[in-house]
């Protein structure tokens, strides 16, 4: 078993899958038989990369910081590029992340995506490889080719199922990423000439002379920082939020913005570490005017989604607030408010899922008192609301905690401005569902939808465990990367002090 | 008396020419009643004299030892770039004859004569890659410029087509007058026209007369104007827009190819000496041509034309790696030429595939739904476009990556930085295209695909795009070797 390649097949499961259903699956629109069959495919898929991650999982040892589950391959030797994959303490969940929240996409697109299925079920998949590549790649080339090769699929896939502006919204996601991504792909180049391999592992630790490292952190920073997004980078997200279909929205707010998170640590904190400890001012400046600014934003939003799409910005601020804080509590913190942000705005943009696909409008005034007649959904929405908002016992309270510790730790005026957006968000989120389930149930159509059926139950009874899970017990989680993130510390102080 | 060791070399231009009077001869003989005759004859011959290139010991019953380098003198060089940059054109040039495979046929101006051009003009660039003096260079470029003039015109019943001849006609003299003063400026200040000795006396006797560098800069301009990089582009959206779309397609592939190949020896071999001097005109054209063809790419409602403006902005990152230079340049252009070639032939045989009630359109408009109507050539299209744009995983993205590398290995990351930030404007006409398939309603069903020419260059050139992202070994390693064997 220990030679299985097991993320490579994690990474190509999904484009197998997705092309059974390019090649087996007949065309025809309206075509129930086939549509269904599509549909019946990519879950399984799905779920198949589900089960295989779970046995990664098991086969990755925590207390072992390096890189696991190495493989390596030629692909381009005369110019030391390799194919090469591997997974860490801080890399892991992002995988598990990516093949938790396909299947459930997928069992949401199930009911929600009624034009072109098959497609729809294609674009998915792919994204899923893309996904899972792009996380257990240690090899630039390839990192890059998944990190840009996920703008394919989701460009479709917000520009063919959409909204009204979708494709207003499309083009912008995808020409900012583009535009933010190409830049650092010329300090991939000068990295690689430097070094003379793009083996992302022989780049760790500070090996760039100084002036140079911070012309590479700027290029890095302009894709993570649109990726991410931080303020003021972050105009595409809302419209790429608000037009994209349910699922769309899903991965781009549970796994999409996370790999700037992920590029900060893997690139920022271990590959550059001294322009890192050089440009943090910036970096906390932008992520304390997210937090705050972003919420306020946020209050005064009569869309649900865009309600949701600009209190993952702040979010996001959290997250960098805590990993350039330097301090063990932040790195801790803004790794759990990745995961927990990943599970909680998946919750909530399926939330929003499950009444547009009833009404068609995701105007937030067009609803009201749905709390008599749809009991269910409302239990599911506060459970979710309240951990976005990050109450005790739910995941959202563990990260936000830990990152305004590091924050704290590093200056307590950051805690201070962080936490202004802490109560900020706790008056969006309370209002939005005041505004929703309670007063007067006066519009009939409203009365008339249907609570949960088993098909929505059955896409947030996972989500929900996990949340109440990571609120009460963090250690299942945070024991496997708390490890690696620890030596990650260190090492990054030992080379700002040394250097 | 014959020259049997330069016959040697020569023997795959040989073979096309006589293939190429063969088939005139049948034209002549057959009428359009032999025109689908004469067209597998073309691409016979095509495959014929490539597989006669990669034969190490041609002609080894008339002579023995290695194959030389040199034949005639010093008038035709015969090194692994030449092998490499010819084994393209003739792959494009069979192509292209596939491409027009019904295409005159279903307007009802089928005639045999078009593979015959399309067979002198493949000879006219063989020479021209393999010139290695002015005046060699020279009857090259001509032999291949005028079999281009007719086959541009080649609906001669149709106004566009002829205005787009003419105007190419018109231009393209006036760039073969710019390179014959050139030629005759640097042979009256040298007293030399082949390419060594002009090396050695540029490089070690320090002779900078100013008039070598206007001649220099002459003849650059000309091969500016062939390749079509700015300010000398001016013929191409007219020439591609009117010329029929079988023939656009062989414009944008081998004729521009073989022109590089030239401008790329030119430089590096003869003109080593001067690098100084014409690095400037290559830097400047080169940004030019990558902003032009991205900006005003965005503009254009047309397929071809907008093909045109993405050949320039592609022109342009092709000249940064001729700037770059040495063994990383050429090689980087070898790959981005490679995947460029195919890639383009794809998009034209999607074009090939757009007609309504019996006629051929070409707006990018009449493209609208294809993903519904026509789900096969449309995620074909996407494949192709997302290549042109330079987004990985695709094909497209290693050429720009080879290419940038070495700009940035050369120390030109200003040159490297306008080419990412140019390759992301043309992505949004791209992303247009792809959006009008995808994101639009249907304006009404298209005619059925085209024949099996027109299909299988799509398929291959599609599957290309995927199958070199897993394996590009292969193809970068032919490149460097082909580089290593420059000679420059």
């Amino acid at each position: 078993m220990t030679d299985f390649p097991i993320l490579s097949a994690l990474t190509f499961l999904p484009l197998l899958g997705a092309l059974i259903i390019l090649l087996f699956v007949r065309d025809g629109e309206g075509n129930k038989t086939s549509e269904k069959v599509a549909q019946q495919i990519a879950l399984w898929t799905s779920l198949a990369t589900l089960a295989l991650s779970v046995q990664m999982l098991r086969q990755f040892d925590p207390s072992n910081t390096g890189f696991q589950l190495m493989e390596r391959f030629v692909w381009i030797p005369s110019f030391n590029i390799a194919y090469i994959k591997g997974i860490d303490g801080i890399s892991v969940w992002f995988v598990m992340i990516s093949t938790i929240l396909t299947p459930i996409c997928i069992l949401s697109a199930i009911g929600g995506v009624k034009k072109r299925v098959k497609e729809f079920m294609i674009a998915m998949l792919v994204l899923e490889t893309m996904m899972v590549g792009m996380f257990t790649a240690l090899d630039f080339v390839l990192f890059y080719l998944f990190f840009e090769g996920v703008l394919i699929p989701m460009y479709l896939i917000i520009g063919v199922w959409g909204g009204e502006k979708r494709t207003y919204a499309a083009y912008k996601f995808f020409l900012y990423t583009f535009l933010g991504s190409v830049l650092m792909l010329v300090a991939i180049f000068a990295m690689a000439i430097h070094m003379g391999t793009t083996d992302m592992t022989a780049m760790m630790g500070g090996k760039f002379p100084p002036q140079m490292a911070a012309w590479l952190w700027l290029a890095f920073f302009a894709s993570f920082a649109v990726k991410t997004p931080m303020w003021p980078f972050h105009t595409w997200l809302p419209y790429a939020h608000v037009e994209a279909p349910t699922a769309g929205s899903v991965i781009l707010a549970g796994v999409l913005l996370k790999m700037g998170g992920y590029g900060f640590i893997r690139i920022g904190i271990q590959m550059l570490p001294e322009a890192s400890k050089h440009f943090a001012p910036l970096v906390i400046a932008l992520s304390l005017i997210a937090i705050v600014y972003t919420s306020l934003v946020a209050l005064a939003q009569t869309d649900m989604k865009k309600l949701i799409a600009y209190s993952s910005v702040a979010h996001m601020g959290y997250v960098t607030l805590g990993i350039f804080s330097f301090t063990e509590q932040g790195f801790d913190g803004a790794m759990f408010v990745m995961l927990s942000h990943t599970f909680v705005a998946a919750a909530l943009f399926l939330c929003v899922g499950v009444v547009y696909d009833r009404l068609h409008t995701r105007e937030i005034s067009r609803y009201g008192g749905m709390a008599s007649n749809m009991p269910r959904y409302a239990l599911v929405f506060m459970i979710f609301m309240l951990a976005s908002v990050g109450l005790p016992g739910t995941s959202g309270f563990v990260g936000e905690f830990l990152s305004m510790q590091g924050a704290f730790l590093a200056n307590s005026w950051y805690a201070l401005v962080a936490a202004t957006g802490m109560v900020l968000g706790a008056a969006y989120m309370l209002w939005l569902y005041r505004r929703l389930f309670y007063g007067p149930l006066v519009k009939d159509d409203v009365r008339a939808m249907p609570d949960l059926n088993a098909r929505e139950i059955a896409m947030f009874a996972p989500l929900l465990i996990i949340v109440l899970w990571m609120g009460i017990h963090p250690d299942t989680f945070r024991h496997v990367y708390a490890p690696t993130l620890e030596k990650a510390l260190s090492a990054f102080q030992s080379h700002v002090q040394g250097g | 008396m014959v020259d049997l060791q330069s016959l040697r070399i020569v023997l795959p231009e040989v073979q096309l020419a006589i293939v190429g009077f063969v088939a005139l001869i049948a034209a002549a003989a057959g009428g359009t009643r032999v025109t689908r005759a004469v067209g597998l004859l073309a691409i016979g011959g095509f495959a014929l004299a490539g597989g006669t290139l990669f034969c190490p010991e041609r002609l080894k019953f008339l002579l023995n030892g290695a194959l030389p380098v040199f034949g005639f003198g010093t008038q035709f060089i015969d090194d692994s770039f030449a092998r490499f940059v010819k084994a393209l054109i003739l792959a494009a040039s069979a192509l292209s004859v596939m491409l027009s495979w019904s295409y005159f046929e279903k307007n009802g101006e089928e005639r045999p004569e078009y593979p015959v051009l399309i067979l002198f003009a493949t000879l006219g660039m063989m020479l021209m890659v393999s010139a290695s003096d002015l005046l060699s260079l020279y009857v090259g470029l001509e032999l291949q410029s005028l079999s281009l003039y007719v086959l541009a015109a080649f609906r001669r019943d149709d106004a566009r087509s002829s205005e787009a001849g003419l105007k190419y006609f018109v231009l393209g003299a006036l760039s073969s007058g710019l390179l014959l003063y050139g030629i005759s400026l640097i042979y009256g200040y040298t007293g030399k026209t082949d390419f060594l000795s002009l090396a050695s006396a540029l490089r070690n006797h320090g002779l900078m007369e100013p008039g070598v560098v206007v001649g220099m800069a002459f003849i650059c301009a000309a091969l500016a104007f062939k390749v079509s990089g700015v300010p000398f582009h001016m013929w191409t959206p007219d020439v591609y827009e009117g010329a029929p779309t079988p023939v656009t397609a062989f414009f944008a592939a081998a004729p521009k190819m073989a022109a590089l190949a030239m401008f790329t020896r030119f430089l590096l071999l003869p003109m080593n000496g001067l690098s100084a001097q014409w690095h400037q005109i290559i830097v400047f054209v080169s940004i030019a041509s990558m902003l032009w063809g991205a900006f005003a790419g965005l503009v254009q409602g047309n397929m071809k034309r907008l093909l045109a403006y993405s050949s320039i902005a592609n022109v342009g990152y092709l000249l940064v790696a001729v700037a770059v230079g040495g063994q990383p340049g050429v090689q980087a252009m070898l790959i981005y030429l490679s995947i460029y070639v195919l890639n383009t032939l794809g998009a034209f045989a999607v074009v090939l595939c757009l007609r309504r009630n019996g006629k051929a359109v070409d707006a990018i408009a009449d493209l609208s739904g294809l993903s519904k109507t026509n789900p096969a050539v449309a995620l074909a299209m996407t494949i192709l476009m997302f290549s042109l744009a330079g987004v990985p995983p695709l094909a497209g993205f290693f050429g720009k990556y080879f290419v940038f590398l070495s700009a940035v290995d050369a120390g030109m990351v200003p040159l490297a930085i306008v080419g990412v930030l140019s390759s992301v404007v043309t992505a949004y006409y791209y992303l247009r295209i792809i959006k009008v398939m995808y994101f639009d309603e249907p304006k009404g069903a298209l005619d059925p695909m085209p024949d099996w020419g027109v299909k299988s260059v799509l398929g291959l050139a599609s599957l290309a795009m995927v199958v070199l992202t897993f394996v590009p070994s292969p193809l970068v390693d032919a490149a460097l070797r082909a580089a290593r064997g420059f000679i420059g």
